[in-house]
């Protein structure tokens, strides 16, 4: 990727590192401000993902703890989006990562205690590559609520983990996508750290019947916008545009 | 001049969680079948030109106690001060790493190549640290206590010699070095917003 700097990180649109009522933000949340630079080709550049590195199941978690032996429990839902940057810009070719509970809201992970069963047909894990418009696509199960010990009956609303990666290290980003009409979203402190409330409403996944596949799958839209460049104006029309 | 068209806000950050080896390093989650493993396992590949060293190092939080359940990623130049995609930059460093701080320990290592230094700034390596009950990745750098530092524009930056210091590893072998991180409180770790 070339052309100007990265646009400074807004960080009113963004939660701050201090949000007491998510508890574990206490003693993990530096004290001191943050150091504020312009950026350098080493938050320009980043790292590259091939297509090689991709296997043909990685991006459908109802099959790939298996590797297609056997269906994960629990309902079938598409997940899928646009990534771009903040000059509207497909971002295409980038890793997605994505990670979550299975149906009944247990993670597969040894820290995970929660008593609702493991599936032993999922495991939680997916991964793609962006195509040439910044579109992706996953096959999954909704994850499931479950609870937590923030505080007195603290759930945790459905959420997938979502990880992503631009052509530049300084666009690094890693969040969450809720499902629409899921009334824990309002609860959550986590959620609640966005300071912004439409920030947060775009992290709603969408119910997009458009993709839904009769007698198949639900679908659900995310699309995700992450740090862009400096435009550098030519003949009074930003470069590219 | 034509206006700029506004940029469309960043989607906001959350937190990685406690469960982010799933997404991330699967291995260390216990998958092992689901995909070719993990991404950023080596910051180089073998044959890449320059010094290998290794880096260790344990990441603190409020109370003074190291974190186990954090991940940190990398990323550096090559021996010439390239990055990987740069013109000339040698195909042997991709230049990416990733790493779960242990369950046990709270230790994180790895092993790399000494990085150059990429153009009018003192030779270092990027960290991005994420984790349960931290809502934004916090990004930082470790610099080389050997190197002169004067005119790198971060570190001449900071108003604190104190503070300054945060970013410098200590060296613990001929090509061995430490870089604690320390998300708060007494020698709080400089973290940058750029």
């Amino acid at each position: 990727m070339t052309g100007g700097g990265l646009l400074p990180r807004d960080r009113a649109v963004q939660p701050a590192a201090l949000t007491p009522e998510y508890k574990t933000s206490v003693t993990r949340s530096p004290r001191s401000p943050l150091l504020t630079l312009d950026s350098t080709v080493t938050e320009e550049t980043g790292p590259v993902f091939g297509h090689d590195i991709i296997g043909p199941l990685d991006n459908d978690l109802i099959n790939n703890f298996t590797q297609g032996a056997s269906l994960a429990n629990g309902e079938r839902v598409l997940i899928h989006g646009r990534l771009s940057d903040q000059n509207g810009r497909a971002v295409p070719g980038a890793l997605i990562e994505i990670w979550q509970a299975n149906a009944g809201g247990r993670y597969r992970h040894a820290n995970d205690s929660y008593f609702a069963p493991l599936d032993p047909n999922f495991g939680g894990c997916g991964r793609t590559l962006t195509d040439d418009d910044g579109n992706y696509r996953f096959m999954t199960i909704r994850p499931g609520a479950y609870p937590w010990p923030n505080g007195p009956n603290a759930w945790r609303p459905m959420h997938v983990h979502f990880s992503l990666f631009g052509a530049a290290f300084g666009q690094r980003l890693i969040t969450q996508m809720y499902f629409e009409g899921d009334p824990l979203i309002d609860l959550c402190p986590i959620v609640a750290a966005i300071p912004d409330q439409r920030q947060i409403d775009r992290l709603v996944a969408h119910l997009d019947m458009s993709q839904a596949q009769s007698m198949d799958h639900l679908a659900y839209r995310f699309d995700i916008t992450l740090r862009g460049r400096n435009q550098t104006m030519f003949e009074n029309r930003p470069e590219g545009m | 001049m034509a206006r700029r068209p506004d940029p469309d806000p960043e989607t906001a950050s959350q937190t990685a969680g406690p469960y982010v080896h799933i997404g991330c390093l699967p291995s260390v989650a216990g998958f092992h079948a689901v995909f070719d493993g993990d991404l950023g396992a080596s910051p180089i590949i073998e044959g890449a030109k320059g010094d290998v060293i290794t880096v260790e190092g344990k990441i603190f939080d409020g109370y003074g106690d190291p974190l186990l359940d954090g991940m940190i990623e990398t990323w550096q130049a090559d021996a010439k001060g390239l990055y990987a995609g740069q013109a000339g930059a040698d195909p042997k460093v991709p230049g990416f790493g990733r790493r779960a701080t242990d369950a046990e320990t709270g230790a994180f290592s790895f092993r790399t190549i000494r990085p150059g230094a990429a153009k009018g700034q003192a030779p270092h390596i990027a960290f991005w640290i994420v984790a349960r009950g931290i809502n934004i990745g916090l990004l930082t750098r470790l610099y080389f206590p050997e190197d002169n530092h004067s005119d790198d524009p971060i570190l001449s930056r900071i108003e604190t010699a104190e503070r300054a210091k945060t970013l410098i590893a200590a060296k613990i072998g001929d090509a061995a070095y430490r870089f604690d991180i320390r998300l708060q409180g007494d020698g709080e770790t400089v973290f940058l917003d750029m």
